[in-house]
């Protein structure tokens, strides 16, 4: 079942007539001749449709909470500034395939009375700023955009903005701020963008893959949407798979496959590298807990788990993780647990926009003392004082970024405290290039 | 509105925040501020120094909210429920906040102008620990003037954005922000530009540590041994209302004048500040009332009126971990430990 990437492969889906030929811009036609916007906005609420950002909040509650005061403007903005490691679904969808989020863009911003939209483009991304940029043109000269669009009465620009290359951005408020021409720091909440987004208008910031996905739910009703997947967690999520499997790439998957066989099935992952075993994986962008291999596997209860939003944060944090963003990152034996914590500390601690306390220090302090521990100079309490430090940071920040730096470490502590013991007692083998911990007895271990 | 703070019930004013109902209690109760400040619009919510938990969010809805929240900038709600000193999640958190501010703090009080008006003394000293976990290197900047009078020693900053917000409200034009990101990231004018405005001193005034201070006054004595007066003086610019500082006949500084909890209400013109360093550009009114810094009245006027009850407190804590059977009954507590076994 594709909903997003059914056409992606055909030759010049990114022009518009190509895109038309397979049935594109037929949302906009329908929500705008036939629908009222609330209509449009009761069928993404039956649809079920969450976010696909991360967070996972329904896209339908997002938008009723948008403040509708007489008189002021009202904003959407597209959070198209992916930039969590391990996550590329965003960027593959929109190079391949412009049309399907500007069909997206405006089926949404007609839903929400927006007359004015933008999409906060990663800056990295420069080439699909032009695809961005030329799809914008093609669907302006057909009508589809601008004044009295399709002869209904209802205007609508849409602007793209580059970002600066700021992971922070990609958190909505600071995104905002970013959008306003000023420091990319996010803004303290209460009052939520709901209410006082941009330019102190109320604003909706939905990432890309969710409202790429409005359209497909326009054309075939919020219930056939909803008849995808399992329980809360419906319809279809793109994937970012990399790591030790034989086929990485972005692959859209329903939701409610189970796990192994999105690892192992020639479908999806093709399983692990020749010869090698899986030790653990990191499910949903680098912000969430790691798991190892017999946990992602299966729950703790002994249950299969699911690629959904429920199954893989079963066990709350203690033995789950979370679908996240959907980047998918497969580590085999020979992957170093404390090499990889690493990275994503210093990741974060160059991120930090240094706003608040608890996570502009806390991240220096976690990346400092995991170099310190990769390099043979650990001291036996800094694994105490890591966890210490990542429970301070957790919760007492203004924005997500303190929780997402801290939550990789924690979870690596407590799934793989041994390796991380091992780096501290055995300084001499650990910083041996290429040598990595084997877990007596775990299944990984050959 | 009825709010309760630690167990003490007050009637508000809807769209007061938990800080200022904390603080119409008295200082007891109120939550540390390092960057709020409430005479700048916007400040606060940075440090997250004064983060609370709220066991009950209102009246209408009393569930408690999951996540401690900042005190400064969270408006308090009918029946709201909010547990500052008394709840221990809350002190621990402080002392990580305390723990953070520090990790790239230099210990340089010895040498710091700030020494003994320092918000950032004050909150370790209250509310952290004696202790340090860190043995990293410290992230270290070169001072750098901002114009003649102001000197930004970025190593002691710990972002509060008061300055960043100072120079924006009070004085034209944007010259003075952030650059960088995270903890490299530093106050800074446009390429190392003055700020060249009649307000720019107040900087000076609104920073809780010595990362700004005033170099006409630099090294020049310890807060604690001069002496604060009120006085006025006729000014075009500004309301001329300042603190002067005396050591012995000189006025050794100028500064705003400041309420119990450290804040300038009235700022002052570079004019007064910088320039007015005799007695007789002044009219005194009368010695300062320091209810905040307890180091710069202790020992003056007569009295002493800080009652040493934490250091005590602290004292008797280490003390008792020296296995001996001296007398300890003049501390006021009851020693924890054992009885020596060889008695």
């Amino acid at each position: 079942m594709k909903i997003l990437t059914e056409h992606i492969d055909v030759p010049n889906i990114d022009s518009i007539d190509v895109f038309m030929k397979h049935g594109g811009y037929s949302a906009v036609t329908k929500a705008i001749k036939k629908m009222t916007p609330d209509e449009v906005t009761e069928e993404v609420k039956k649809s079920g449709l969450r976010g696909r950002g991360g967070a996972g909040f329904p896209v339908g509650m997002k938008w009723s909470f948008l403040a509708k005061p007489e008189g002021v403007p009202r904003y959407l903005v597209c959070n198209a500034d992916e930039s969590e490691p391990g996550t590329f679904k965003d960027h593959y969808l929109m190079w391949k395939s412009p049309h399907t989020l500007i069909e997206g863009m405006i089926v949404s911003s007609y839903a929400l009375g927006a007359n004015t939209s933008y999409i906060y483009v990663r800056g990295e991304l420069m080439y699909v700023i032009n695809i961005l940029e030329k799809a914008i043109q093609e669907a302006y000269d057909k009508g589809l955009l601008g004044k009295n669009i399709l002869g209904s009465g209802y205007d609508l620009d849409l602007f793209v903005q580059p970002g600066g290359g700021a992971y922070i951005c990609g958190e909505e408020t600071a995104l905002l701020e970013s959008l306003e021409g000023k420091r990319g720091n996010p803004r303290n909440k209460p009052p939520f963008p709901a209410v006082k987004g941009l330019w102190q208008c109320p604003t909706v910031v939905n990432n890309v893959e969710s409202i790429a996905a409005t359209s497909w739910i326009v054309n075939n009703g919020g219930d056939a949407y909803a008849a995808i997947g399992v329980g809360r967690s419906t319809g279809t999520k793109l994937i970012s798979a990399s790591g030790h499997i034989k086929k990485p790439g972005v692959y859209e998957i329903p939701l409610g496959i189970t796990v192994e066989d999105f690892i192992y099935s020639d479908e999806w992952c093709g399983g692990i590298r020749d010869g090698h075993k899986l030790k653990a994986v990191v499910a949903g962008g680098s912000s969430v807990p790691i798991l190892p291999a017999e946990l992602i596997l299966t729950t703790a209860a002994g249950e299969k788990r699911l690629m959904t939003y429920e199954s893989l944060s079963d066990g709350g944090f203690v033995s789950g993780t979370m679908l996240g963003s959907g980047g998918f990152v497969v580590m085999d034996e020979t992957a170093c647990i404390v090499h990889n914590t690493l990275t994503f500390a210093k990741f974060y601690h160059h991120e930090s926009c240094g706003q608040c306390s608890p996570c502009r220090e806390g991240t220096g302090w976690m990346d400092k003392v995991l170099h310190r521990i990769e390099h043979g100079q650990g001291r036996k309490e800094d694994i105490d004082l890591l966890v210490d430090v990542a429970k301070k940071i957790e919760g007492n920040t203004i924005c997500p970024l303190g929780d997402a730096a801290s939550w990789p470490v924690a979870a690596a502590i407590r799934h793989f405290r041994d390796e991380f013991e091992w780096h501290i007692e055995h300084p001499e083998l650990a910083t041996k290039p290429g040598a990595v911990f084997m877990r007596k007895g775990a299944s990984w271990t050959k | 509105m009825k709010v309760t703070i630690d167990n003490i019930t007050l009637e508000v004013e809807p769209g007061t925040t938990i800080m200022q109902a904390a603080r119409m209690i008295g200082p007891e109760v109120a939550p540390p501020a390092m960057c709020y400040y409430e005479p700048l619009k916007g400040s606060g919510g940075k440090c997250r120094a004064c983060l609370v938990k709220v066991t009950a969010g209102s009246e209408k809805d009393p569930r408690p909210m999951p996540k401690l929240v900042p005190a400064c900038i969270t408006a308090v709600q009918d029946g709201m429920i909010v547990e500052n000193t008394v709840n221990e999640d809350v002190l621990e958190t402080r002392k990580g906040i305390v723990e953070f501010l520090l990790l790239n703090h230099p210990l340089d009080c010895p040498v710091c102008d700030q020494a003994g008006e320092c918000h950032l003394q004050d909150f370790s000293f209250e509310h952290g620990v004696s202790s340090t976990r860190t043995v990293e290197e410290r992230n270290t900047f070169e001072p750098t003037d901002l114009g003649p009078n102001i000197q930004l020693n970025m190593n002691r900053c710990i972002l509060c954005y008061r300055c960043v917000y100072t120079v924006d409200q009070i004085t034209d034009g944007r010259v003075h922000g952030v650059m960088h990101r995270g903890d490299h990231a530093e106050i800074s004018t446009y390429i190392e530009k003055a700020i060249d405005n009649d307000f720019s001193g107040n900087v000076i005034d609104v920073c809780p540590v010595g990362a700004l201070t005033d170099k006409t006054y630099r090294f020049k004595s310890r807060v604690w041994f001069s002496k604060p007066v009120d006085a006025h003086c006729e000014c075009e610019k500004c309301s001329g209302k300042a603190t002067i500082w005396y050591k012995g006949d000189e006025v050794i500084r100028v500064t705003g004048r400041k309420n119990m909890w450290g804040e300038v209400t009235d700022f002052i013109c570079n004019g007064c500040r910088f320039d007015k360093k005799k007695t007789s550009d002044w009219v005194i009114e009368g010695p300062t009332n320091v209810s905040r810094h307890s180091v710069i009245s202790a020992n003056k006027y007569g009295a002493n009126l800080i009652k040493p009850a934490f250091p005590v407190l602290q004292a008797a804590r280490d003390y008792k971990q020296i296995n001996d059977d001296r007398d300890r009954s003049f501390l006021g507590i009851q020693p924890a430990l054992p009885k020596s076994k060889k008695k």
